[in-house]
């Protein structure tokens, strides 16, 4: 930078000098209200049982999400179906909170006939946006909840030959309600070459299928040049072939995480191993557009199409058509959306009459001492 | 020492020893060079030796044959693509080839069974495969129930089904239930733990506890079957091979060099996985048994066992076959 911009900038962020307003702190003070704040942030994972989500979930957050956790074994899975459970926790660090929900969905991909397995989450990642929707709409929106799901970590197997025909049917029907990552799991079983041939197959199936996974931003030109490096790695390595691990081996001398095998000792955090680093920078430091294009791009998807359907704003948000399967009819709620209405006006009304009285008779009083005071 | 157990069970000689002293014989008969002779004759004849792999695709069938026979004998070498698409229905492709070894012919078939458990929908997936295995008991009775019987029957029945699990670290799947019921009375299963250097040794353990205990939950008899053990010194061979089971194997064709010796392995950032070294796997163990002790078992309990409930049910139901006259006078392919 010349001597001339550096000039300039210094007489702008310096306060004493006389063209100073101040507006340059905002940053500063959305940090700090964002801070106190605290992020919240939905991550769901889906894929077969034993793909080692719940591990690397872990070994993600430094945590241990499922404490009492049972696997339930093969006779009890046949009957089983779908299940949707989330867990919150809430994570600290050097002040900043974070309040992170995992969705795991355990019981996905396990029986023998797989159809209808991923009706009960879609149905879920639709009810959140409902939900959000509604509380947009309504009256009170200083304390909205957001639980939409932000972010989809969807774990391939490793020991096929590319995408299953479940992975691609999944894959297919969430693309457009959630942001899609795939990450190749328990990556230990593959060699280097097995490796970049799983991925570059699975990128040429999922351009085949037409899947939509969630595209990296590409660094911004004012960027440093470390940022823009580190980001055109991590577009090159998707999908991330990942291990994860929380127990603490010794290797080299120095303790890793990492799993111990007869023949050698694989470490999580080491980029040669895997690409368990790489996953965990993106999913950091982007997780404030993953959940921009959530609101942006998926949010607003499901909203119009669920408004084309019909709807009209009153005071207590849209009133929207239920679907003609359960409900009652448009006009009859329409009717006692109007009753309610006009009850609540009412009550408005009367709510100013008892305050104009109020103040009548504070008038009356006066400056003298009343008995009411 | 090979151990050769006698193909006719009505000539009970126990073969693993020479009986030195106990007999009352005067003099040197000669009764124990039947012994030899027996194996000059298997030797000439050669024998079939039929194996079926069912499981996942991608978990490493088509490898681990290859490996175990130490030749290309998979349906991969036949000439389909490494990477090709998972097949819409399950299809049954059967392979053979002659090996020798030691002057001894094998003509080994494997039956592979793309397409299993790959769908999104598997009900009944494994209807195919038991029909093909009861189709090639219904070849052999027919041959057998003939008036002008062939000299040796063209034997294709499925001896041995090694069946691939899926080596998730949790349990088996409802899948794997499903088959192994229903097919460990129509055929010799071998369940196998693919793929295992995908788990530590901690892992491998936990893992293979919870199997064996589910099978059993599951009432399923998996080979070497409980009730088929001829006498106790079988039954304590048995017994060890039934601890260790299911065997956690990796299979690989490439070879590198490991403390100065080629080994069949695969190498990772982080160490070579050996596949014939038994602290890594146990590759071995799995070779050792089905091969050099266990393969003509495999065929006995196949023939005494397997086939003859099958043709029990055929000559009950209907009344009984009839025989046909055999017009065509095919020999056996060796």
């Amino acid at each position: 930078m010349s001597q001339a911009d550096k000039m300039k900038q210094g007489q702008f962020t310096n306060p004493e000098t006389p063209g100073y307003v101040g507006f340059a702190n905002l940053p500063n003070q959305v940090h700090r209200k964002s801070v106190k704040k605290g992020f919240e942030f939905t991550l769901m994972v889906v894929g077969e049982s034993g793909l080692g989500k719940s591990t690397l979930i872990n070994s993600l957050f430094l945590t241990d999400l499922y404490p009492e956790r049972v696997i339930p074994g093969a006779a009890e899975k046949i009957e089983r179906t779908v299940q949707i459970e989330a867990s919150t926790v809430e994570i600290e660090e050097r002040g900043v909170k974070l309040r992170l929900t995992v969705v795991d969905t355990p019981g996905y991909g396990d029986a023998i006939n797989s159809q209808d397995c991923f009706s009960t989450i879609i149905s879920y990642i639709d009810d959140q946006f409902e939900r959000y929707l509604h509380d947009e709409s309504g009256l009170n929106r200083r304390h909205i909840v957001d639980n939409r799901v932000h972010c989809c970590f969807y774990f391939i197997s490793p020991l096929g030959h590319g995408l299953k025909p479940l992975d691609v049917q999944f894959m297919k029907a969430i693309h457009n309600k959630v942001n899609v990552v795939p990450v190749i799991a328990k990556a230990d079983t593959l060699t280097l070459r097995e490796r970049e041939r799983l991925k570059r197959r699975i990128l040429d199936e999922i351009d085949e299928h037409g899947i939509k996974i969630y595209h990296l931003p590409d660094a911004e030109s004012d960027e440093d040049e470390d940022f823009k490096e580190q980001t055109k790695i991590l577009k090159a390595s998707i999908p991330f072939a990942v291990v994860g691990s929380n127990q603490q081996i010794e290797a080299k001398g120095k303790k890793v995480r990492g799993r111990l095998y007869p023949w050698g000792v694989v470490e999580v955090e080491n980029p040669e191993h895997n690409d368990f680093l790489k996953l965990r920078i993106m999913l950091i430091t982007h997780m404030q557009d993953l959940q921009e294009v959530t609101q942006d791009l998926h949010y607003e998807n499901f909203r119009s199409e669920r408004l084309k359907r019909g709807g009209r704003l009153s005071s207590h948000g849209y009133i929207l058509p239920l679907s003609p399967a359960n409900g009652p009819e448009p006009e009859e709620m329409d009717k006692d959306m109007i009753l309610q209405e006009k009850e609540a006006e009412l009550r408005r009304m009367q709510e100013m009459i008892t305050k104009m009285q109020a103040q009548m008779q504070k008038q009356g009083d006066g400056d003298g001492d009343g008995p009411n005071m | 020492m090979t151990v050769l157990r006698c193909f006719n069970t009505s000539l009970s000689i126990s073969c693993a020893h020479r009986s030195g002293g106990g007999s009352t014989l005067l003099g040197y008969i000669g009764i124990d060079t039947i012994i030899e002779q027996m194996r000059k004759k298997t030797m000439k004849a050669g024998f079939d030796f039929n194996i079926m792999v069912v499981g996942n695709s991608g978990l490493g069938k088509s490898t681990l044959v290859n490996t175990l026979f130490k030749s290309q004998v998979s349906r991969r070498s036949a000439g389909w693509a490494r990477d090709e698409k998972i097949p819409k229905t399950i299809e049954i492709k059967a392979v053979s080839h002659v090996l020798e070894e030691g002057g001894v012919k094998m003509k080994l078939t494997v039956v592979d069974t793309p397409g299993f458990g790959d769908q999104i929908n598997n009900d009944n997936c494994w209807e195919p495969i038991s029909k093909y295995i009861n189709e090639q008991y219904e070849k052999f009775l027919k041959e057998e129930v003939n008036i002008t019987r062939k000299k040796r029957i063209p034997d294709t029945r499925v001896h041995c089904c090694i069946y691939f699990i899926t080596p998730t670290g949790h349990s088996l799947r409802s899948l794997d239930i499903e088959f192994m019921k229903r097919l460990s009375h129509s055929v010799n299963i071998i369940p196998v733990i693919a793929k295992s250097d995908t788990m530590t040794i901690e892992e491998r353990l936990e893992f293979k506890q919870r199997v064996r205990k589910e099978l059993e939950m599951g009432g399923i008899e998996v080979y070497p079957q409980k009730e088929f053990d001829e006498d106790m010194e079988d039954k304590s061979d048995n017994d060890k091979i039934r601890e260790a089971m299911p065997f956690a194997v990796v299979g690989s064709d490439k070879e590198y060099q490991v403390n100065g010796k080629r080994v069949l392995g695969r190498k990772t950032a982080w160490g070579i996985v050996e596949v014939e070294n038994p602290n890594h796997c146990e590759f071995a163990q799995l070779r050792d048994f089905l091969i050099r002790s266990h393969l003509q078992d495999l065929k006995e309990v196949t023939h005494n066992i397997h086939y003859e409930t099958y043709r029990a049910k055929r000559l009950n139901e209907n009344g009984g076959l009839h025989p046909i006259t055999c017009n065509d006078t095919q020999e056996s392919n060796l």
